[in-house]
């Protein structure tokens, strides 16, 4: 039997909207009260989860993150101002969201969630909410609900868009019905590399909130077998129905969530130049070829004086790379150019193809100090 | 067969738009995705990539027709 408590005219007040709230009232409320979620990550999703959540009145809140404040964060994590930098996340949170509502006990946790401590950090929670920024704790955490059977609020965000989803949710389609397998590191960018909109993450954050409380106070329509995805840049939001394809069957404990998304590409003995071999080149009007394969925005920040072929168009420009001189390949990290030099060594029989060690953010660095870099 | 491709995500950027036009020899998803895949080489490291057939995930045999909406939704990890 869960206790029942009775509300005092200090909580009466501060929930009475919920209370007026049709099919939510004091039975909803008591609900949220007696709750125990656990929210991983306290970033950019994270602060408007969480500052919802604690809000609401949900009782018993665990925040995981072992980051600090920095001053990039501010554009977005609403819940930190510049006094704050360099102080953990999770205690910083904690400790503005008890002004916000004692009757939330609030825990912090500063240690990273890993596969050895995951499962015994996360049991006896009723939900967990995915706030992470990475795929390995995005699968920890999804074979982790599955593990615990524990139903997982899910939301990402990049550049312009975001994907909310209820996974496993009395035994729904979890993340691995979606997406089965990582993409390889090297074909995806971060928030810190791709860039997002600040208040794309309060938008997608308080849609994941607002799912949470859906879930913990039983009303409503989750977003069970379904995923959001929303464009802030067209307002366009679709939800695509998921197939449960029974994943779970194959999650029969956590693995080296590191390992799993590192799958490493099948190697070729691709060829590659140093930034200062480019640098001889240049210097001495040596006859070869530099192309950029980087966006046009990419480019505008910071550029080699290269050809500009943005990777999605190489395939269509085959013919003006050149096959009877030295042709050096760069993006920003060296990454993308890679993908481009083997897929052109293996479809159309290249031998001439150089990839730039480290890309333009080699050069930034050991060539030229005064280059922006991004 | 024509059809027209709304992208997301990284797939936005490996193909050069959020509304790409394709012709692909063949008729269900699993042609579409060979022929994506064969022109945009890069989606190949997304490893899992969602095809959304009128809103609902689809599998490799489903059939496809010019009129369609399609999606390709591959995972994002920010937060």
């Amino acid at each position: 039997m869960t206790k029942v408590n009775h509300f005092s005219q200090e909580e009466r007040e501060r929930y009475s909207r919920h209370f007026v709230l049709p099919q939510f009232g004091e039975s909803a409320q008591q609900n949220l009260l007696q709750s125990r979620v656990a929210v991983v990550g306290a970033g950019g999703l994270g602060c408007p989860v969480l500052q919802y959540l604690v809000a609401a009145g949900v009782g018993h809140i665990a925040i995981f993150d072992h980051d600090n404040v920095s001053l990039s964060n501010l554009q977005r994590q609403i819940l930190y101002t510049a006094a704050d930098l360099n102080q953990p996340k999770a205690q910083v949170a904690a400790e503005k969201l008890r002004a916000l509502n004692q009757h939330v006990q609030i825990d912090s946790f500063v240690n990273q969630l890993i596969a050895s401590n995951a499962l015994g950090l996360l049991k006896g929670f009723q939900l967990i909410i995915d706030c992470t920024d990475n795929f390995p704790t995005r699968y920890l955490l999804n074979d982790a609900s599955v593990l615990l059977d524990i139903p997982l609020i899910h939301a990402s965000i990049y550049r312009y868009e975001g994907q909310v989803a209820v996974f496993n949710y009395q035994r729904s389609a979890n993340y691995r019905d979606l997406y089965p397998l990582p993409p390889r590191p090297e074909a995806v960018t971060n928030c810190e590399e791709g860039g997002v909109l600040g208040a794309l993450a309060g938008i997608i954050g308080s849609i994941q909130a607002n799912e949470a409380i859906k879930v913990l106070a039983g009303i409503g329509d989750p977003l069970v077998n379904r995923l959001l995805v929303f464009d802030s840049l067209t307002m366009e939001s679709q939800i695509i129905q998921i197939a449960n394809k029974n994943e779970r069957k194959n999650i029969l404990g956590l693995i080296d969530y590191d390992d799993f998304c590192n799958a490493p590409k099948k190697t070729t003995d691709m060829k590659e130049v140093t930034v200062q071999e480019l640098k001889a080149l240049k210097d001495s009007k040596a006859n070869f070829q530099l192309i950029d394969v980087r966006e046009p925005h990419e480019f505008d920040i910071c550029n080699l004086d290269g050809e500009l072929i943005p990777q999605a168009e190489i395939p269509h420009n085959v013919d003006k790379i050149a096959k009877d001189k030295q042709v050096v390949i760069h993006c920003r990290s060296g990454a993308r150019s890679g993908n481009m030099v083997k897929w052109l060594e293996s479809n159309h029989g290249f031998t001439n193809l150089y990839n730039l060690k480290g890309g333009i953010l080699a050069w930034a660095k050991e060539i030229d100090t005064s280059m922006p870099t991004y | 067969m024509e059809l027209k491709i709304k992208t997301f995500g990284a797939a936005r950027d490996m193909m050069g738009g959020k509304e790409v036009v394709i012709k692909i020899n063949g008729t269900n998803v699993c042609d579409l995705r060979k022929t994506l895949v064969a022109t945009y080489p890069a989606l190949a490291d997304l490893r899992s990539l969602l095809i959304a057939v009128n809103q609902q995930y689809a599998e490799d045999s489903q059939q496809l027709k010019e009129t369609d909406e399609i999606a390709l939704i591959p995972p994002v990890s920010g937060g």
